[in-house]
């Protein structure tokens, strides 16, 4: 007889310590579910503190009455009235400005209505009120402006609309939009994406395929690993020194004949955030050269493949799915990314659209960091709906990667 | 004299030692192995079989720290000259692998893509057709040569991988275990089909079942590590199959054969 097998519990013992492992199984599966409640707790608490102030009461007067201009209901004007109340209210230097921005006859009704509020009814908001009080104490609110600001009108609204995603910045949030940001956001992220996925997936495939495991290589290796834990206000230092700075002929575009432009263009942008995402993407490229079976090389050099024609034809065509998928944590990061942005030069105020990279430029984190530091509540209001837009732009800019990449996916 | 060899080796290996950083996994062999035969290397795991077979179309050299001393002649050239580009050996030398390694591609092109990148200029269309008849397939996959290799059961698989390998129309083929990941009938069928491919081809075969050695074979190679401790794999003894399953002269090998190792 086996002496061990005296050691191990029996009958009563073993239902003993059956239970005493599953207890701990249990307290441990409670654990990790409470972790991933608590995950999911805090992300719901991040989209209900947006969206609760991108919506909601606002109470505003009207400076100038709109009898003063019509005797008609300002929604009840047509084009030519509009256009016609511009002409004769506004000074001719202003409209004269307007008129070369974009000539007053051919802007649609929509663009002279708002013309018409912003300039001259001039809409002067009092109050504004989040998403959950103007649900919850919607009497309280109408009391409490009826006696504070007598004159006011109070209306809910959704500051996320349309017209914010198409109208330019303006210094008057009612109506400021996001065109310009989003504009630039779009051709910064473009060209980060141009710059950094050919070269990034150039040297993963160097470093995975070609590199002899040498000393120098590892060194290699190690620094992209750590280059991707660097602060990125550090690449916005980058970006300012060679990018702004040292390329400033190319940057500006004053090398192509651009002429009224410094180094602080979207490019520089561009390119400083393609630097910042590098190590990200070579890094998911690497795992996802990795990851193609050996196997496969083999059987391409069994047949008498060169190195090239394996990793051309067999090992980049099943790493591309991976490699995409890297490129789309390299989209999310580049877009989210302010503080080399900030270092870099973005401008706050544009009202123009950029025209090329080499533009000057905003973007939708520079906006929104913008608005939340000014201390009126609607600027809150309209940086509440700007990060609505930019989560939006980068749930759709990940889901086209993400589509692409099961597009690429081999069929086999 | 050195470089004068009768024509009917097809390969022939002068004191052959393999290293892997300092250690010789494989020391010592030389081997004559004969044309249009099938040879078997066979031994216990770990003696360096696979290691000596790799070494005939250089795709040892992707294990980093490896290298060769000693000479790998066919046809009186040294696979290890200064001049010889690996590429090149392993289009004369094909493979097929233990595990049945097709291509993510469709059943056509896993054959076609080898002849592509070799440059093959003739009808595609019938170096296809001809080798998957070499490797008893066709019948099964003339219908669906634009599915995936990945649809066809492991065996169809691995002789896809010989249909692969005879479409570059090398002078030898190294098979390393090529039915150990299959089933008795999948087997059969491989073992057969190496008995038609040594009307062509020179086959070189390792293999840890000695009836598919003694099924399958004209010569076998019996390794074994060295007794002295290196931990250095070796031949002891090379000659007809025959002769080393019934009159072996090294009592290891008749150890071995009978059963009796270890």
């Amino acid at each position: 007889m086996n002496p061990n097998r005296d050691h191990y519990p029996k009958g009563e013992a073993l239902h003993r310590s059956l239970s005493r492992r599953y207890r701990s199984a249990s307290i441990w599966q409670t654990l990790f579910f409470s972790a991933l409640v608590i995950a999911i707790l805090s992300l719901a608490a991040l989209l209900y503190n947006v969206v609760d102030g991108a919506f909601g009461y606002v109470a505003f007067e009207y400076k100038n009455d709109p009898s003063e201009f019509t005797s008609k209901a300002l929604d009840d004007l047509n084009k030519q009235e509009l256009l016609d109340i511009l002409t004769t209210n506004l000074s001719s230097g202003a409209f004269k400005k307007l008129d070369n921005e974009k000539a007053m006859e051919k802007r649609s009704k929509s663009d002279l209505y708002t013309l018409v509020l912003e300039r001259l009814i001039q809409i002067d908001t009092k109050q504004t009120w989040s998403m959950t009080d103007s649900i919850f104490r919607s009497s309280e609110i109408k009391a409490e402006v009826a006696k504070k600001y007598p004159d006011a009108k109070l209306e809910f609204r959704s500051w996320l609309t349309p017209v914010f995603l198409t109208t330019p910045m303006s210094s008057k949030a009612e109506f400021a939009g996001v065109r310009t940001a989003i504009l630039g956001s779009l051709w910064m992220v473009g060209i980060a994406i141009l710059f950094a996925l050919p070269i990034g997936t150039g040297a993963a495939i160097y470093l995975q395929e070609y590199a002899s495991k040498n000393f120098l290589n590892r060194v290699i290796q190690t620094n992209i690993n750590n280059l991707a834990g660097v602060p990125s206000i550090v690449y916005g230092m980058l970006g300012l020194a060679i990018f702004v700075r040292a390329l400033e002929p190319f940057t500006s575009g004053s090398m192509f004949g651009v002429t009224d432009s410094n180094g602080r263009t979207i490019l520089s942008a561009g390119l400083t955030m393609g630097t910042l995402v590098l190590p990200l993407i070579i890094i998911n490229a690497q795992e996802a050269i990795k990851a193609v079976p050996d196997s496969l090389r083999q059987a391409a050099f069994g047949v008498g493949a060169t190195r090239w024609q394996t990793v051309w034809h067999h090992v980049l065509p099943n790493a591309l799915p991976g490699i995409l998928t890297g490129s789309i944590l390299a989209v999310s990061r580049a877009i989210g990314e302010t503080a080399p942005l900030i270092v870099v030069g973005a401008s706050t105020f544009i009202s123009l659209d950029p025209e090329g990279p080499f533009s000057k430029f905003t973007a939708l984190p520079i906006q929104i960091y913008q608005w939340t530091t000014r201390a009126q509540s609607e600027f809150h209001s309209i940086a509440a709906s700007a990060i609505i837009v930019l989560l939006i732009l980068l749930l759709s800019l990940n889901a086209t990667a993400v589509l692409l990449r099961n597009r690429v996916q081999r069929k086999y | 004299m050195e470089n004068i060899q009768t024509p009917e080796y097809a390969i022939e290996t002068k004191n052959l030692f393999i290293f892997y950083g300092s250690f010789p996994a494989v020391s010592e062999v030389n081997m004559r192995i004969e044309k249009q035969k099938v040879t078997a290397i066979i031994g216990p795991s770990g003696c360096g079989k696979s290691t000596l077979l790799r070494a005939f179309n250089r795709m040892n050299d992707f294990v980093p720290s490896s290298y060769v001393t000693g000479e790998i002649l066919l046809q009186g050239q040294n696979l290890y000259g200064k001049d010889i580009d690996p590429v090149e050996v392993r289009r004369k030398i094909g493979m097929v692998f233990q595990k049945p390694n097709p291509f993510p591609k469709s059943i056509y092109e896993n054959i076609s893509w080898g002849a592509k990148i070799n440059g093959f200029k003739g009808n595609m269309d019938e170096l296809v057709e001809q080798s998957l008849r070499g490797a008893a397939l066709w019948e099964e996959v003339k219908d669906k040569l634009k599915k995936s290799a990945y649809e066809l059961s492991g065996g169809q698989q691995q002789r896809l991988c010989i249909a692969r390998t005879i479409a570059i129309q090398p002078e030898i083929i190294l098979m390393d275990e090529p039915a150990s990941a299959l089933d008795p009938i999948s087997t059969l069928r491989i073992e057969e089909l190496m008995q038609e491919l040594k009307q062509n081809y020179t086959i070189i075969i390792v293999t840890h079942n000695m009836q598919q050695a003694a099924r399958v074979s004209d010569y076998t190679a019996m390794m074994m590590l060295e007794k002295d401790g290196s931990r250095s794999g070796t031949v002891i003894e090379f000659s007809e199959t025959k002769k080393i399953f019934t009159n072996p002269k090294d009592k290891r090998t008749e150890d071995y054969v009978t059963g009796r190792f270890g």
